[in-house]
């Protein structure tokens, strides 16, 4: 289960790569590893205004559906229209190409409050998994 | 992810196969079962195009032995069982006096006065009850042998290729589709199937449990070449779904008759024998249907699922039983219980329009909240052969 060092996250599996008051978005290995392929991303239309916490989406899989949780607050940017096309890029490469969305964010403070260091996810998907 | 109940779930002859694999696992009636191996839309699309090997141990066998074994099968369930020919299967189903499914079932004649009754996993423990007490009029014994088979299904195009390698391959070649008998494969004495739930040509294989792990790796082993794969539950599901097969649970309840499932062909009123179930199945046999089994294709690309309402101009018609992303048609598909009326309408508009139903203006499943517009089309979603 992959948990990269240098991305932070939310209790509900989604990741966030902070560069230059913009978050990158997707969800995480365990996420996706959970979920079985993905048929459908359905994620905030550029211009929209997100507030941490709240639902701003949804990962449709074979199985079942799940929330997006946005991780700041913000507007959104950009969508990656590489995974409408091919929303199995979220299996095959969360942390890369399955990437979902990008979010302008509204504080200057570089890490928006409330997210997870790796750290701090791998031991709460350790303990789920107990 | 393991929980604390997870020690009393069943685990089949195959568990350990499971594991070395590295399937998923998921608690499906009481049984510990692979959901997939890694991707279950490969998984799907290997079962189109080449061939899939499911473990489907979970299934209840009954067996129905006695000089009376036909005829209480007669009684017991709405097929003429006692015209199923030896080594011959038929898909059936046993009600209640209601009429209402309590289960559907594959019944294999295997020898004079011998039938093997498949159950579903989830209802096994209530054919057994019934059969039992329909049974207690006649000269014939149902015991529950679920424990004693493992159940093995290698389904999809290769699948005669591949067996054949590990069987006579005449008998292969001469197998009727809905039949049975006794064969050896990979030297152990099974009883092998021309039958299946993917919409594709395929086999089960019943075998003693010892020796279900042998036959496993053997048709692996067998069917690597030509690119079999292990299937898990999920890709099972989304492989009987387009194949408009239905499934306890979703399609067939107690609240359902044969007749509101669209299988009211299996149900034998002309045969002038008593069975139960009949009174009330014969009263509803010449009425109109109220609601219908439906096939709908999403327009858009969200998924429905299995009870999401169904929409007609608006108005709440009908609920969703079973849905998903079809891998073969690239869509979302659904079979939904629909009013009759909306159907015929539905029907109407659609067939008044070009091939894409404009239907979606007036038919929409609710996901969520949303009406996401839908057409009817027939059922099955796929058949084989119809490719290209």
């Amino acid at each position: 289960m992959s948990v990269p060092e240098e991305l932070y996250y939310t209790a509900e599996h989604e990741w966030v790569a902070i560069a230059d008051s913009t978050a990158r978005v997707g969800i995480t290995d365990y996420a996706q590893r959970a979920l079985g392929d993905v048929v459908y991303v359905s994620a905030p239309a550029p211009g929209t205004r997100v507030t941490a916490g709240d639902p701003c989406g949804e990962v449709e899989s074979t199985k079942s559906v799940s929330d997006i949780y946005c991780p700041a607050d913000g507007e959104v940017t950009e969508i990656n229209s590489e995974v409408d096309d091919d929303p199995g890029l979220v299996n095959s490469d969360p942390y890369g190409a399955g990437w979902l969305f990008k979010i302008r964010l509204d504080s200057d403070d570089q890490i928006p409050p409330g997210l997870l260091s790796a750290a701090e996810y791998t031991a709460m998907i350790a303990d789920e998994e107990q | 992810m393991p929980d604390p109940q997870s020690a009393a779930l069943k685990r089949t002859p195959l568990a350990a196969v499971h594991e070395s694999l590295g399937a998923a696992m998921t608690d499906f009636a009481g049984w510990q079962m692979p959901l997939r191996y890694r991707s279950e839309t490969a998984e799907h699309n290997a079962v189109r195009t080449s061939a899939g090997l499911f473990d489907l141990s979970h299934m209840g066998e009954l067996r129905v032995t006695g000089d009376d074994a036909g005829e209480a099968l007669n009684y017991a369930l709405v097929s003429n069982i006692a015209a199923v020919r030896q080594g011959r299967a038929k898909y059936t189903m046993i009600v209640g006096a209601d009429g209402g499914v309590i289960d559907d079932l594959i019944v294999y004649h295997l020898a004079e006065n011998d039938y093997l009754v498949v159950a579903n996993a989830s209802n096994t423990a209530v054919v057994v009850a019934e059969l039992t007490e329909r049974a207690s009029g006649y000269a014939a014994t149902v015991t529950d042998r679920t424990d004693d088979y493992a159940l093995i299904a290698i389904q999809g195009p290769e699948s005669p290729g591949i067996l054949a390698k590990l069987t006579d391959p005449d008998l292969v070649t001469r197998m009727k589709y809905y039949a049975g008998y006794p064969a050896l494969v990979v030297g152990h004495e099974v009883l092998l199937a021309r039958t299946g739930y993917t919409g594709e040509d395929g086999f089960e294989i019943f075998a003693d449990p010892d020796d279900a792990p042998e036959i496993w790796a053997g048709l692996s082993e067998a069917g690597h070449d030509a690119g079999l794969v292990p299937a898990g539950l999920a890709a099972r599901d989304s492989l009987r779904l387009e194949a408009g097969m239905p499934l306890y649970g979703n399609e067939l309840s107690r609240d359902i008759t044969p007749f509101d499932a669209g299988l009211g062909r299996l149900v034998k009123l002309d045969s002038g024998s008593d069975f139960v179930g009949r009174a009330a199945l014969a009263e509803r046999a010449p009425q109109a249907a109220s609601r219908v089994l439906v096939g709908l294709v999403g327009l858009t690309r969200r998924v429905p699922r299995h009870g999401y309402p169904v929409l007609w101009e608006g108005v709440r018609s009908g609920t969703v039983t079973s849905g998903g992303h079809s891998p073969t048609l690239g869509q979302p598909i659904a079979m939904a219980y629909l009013s009759a009326d909306a159907a015929a309408q539905a029907g109407q508009a659609r067939g008044r329009d070009d091939d894409q139903g404009s239907s979606g203006a007036g038919l929409a499943i609710d996901i969520r909240g949303s009406a996401e517009p839908a057409a009817i089309v027939r059922l099955p979603f796929y058949s084989r052969g119809a490719r290209d």
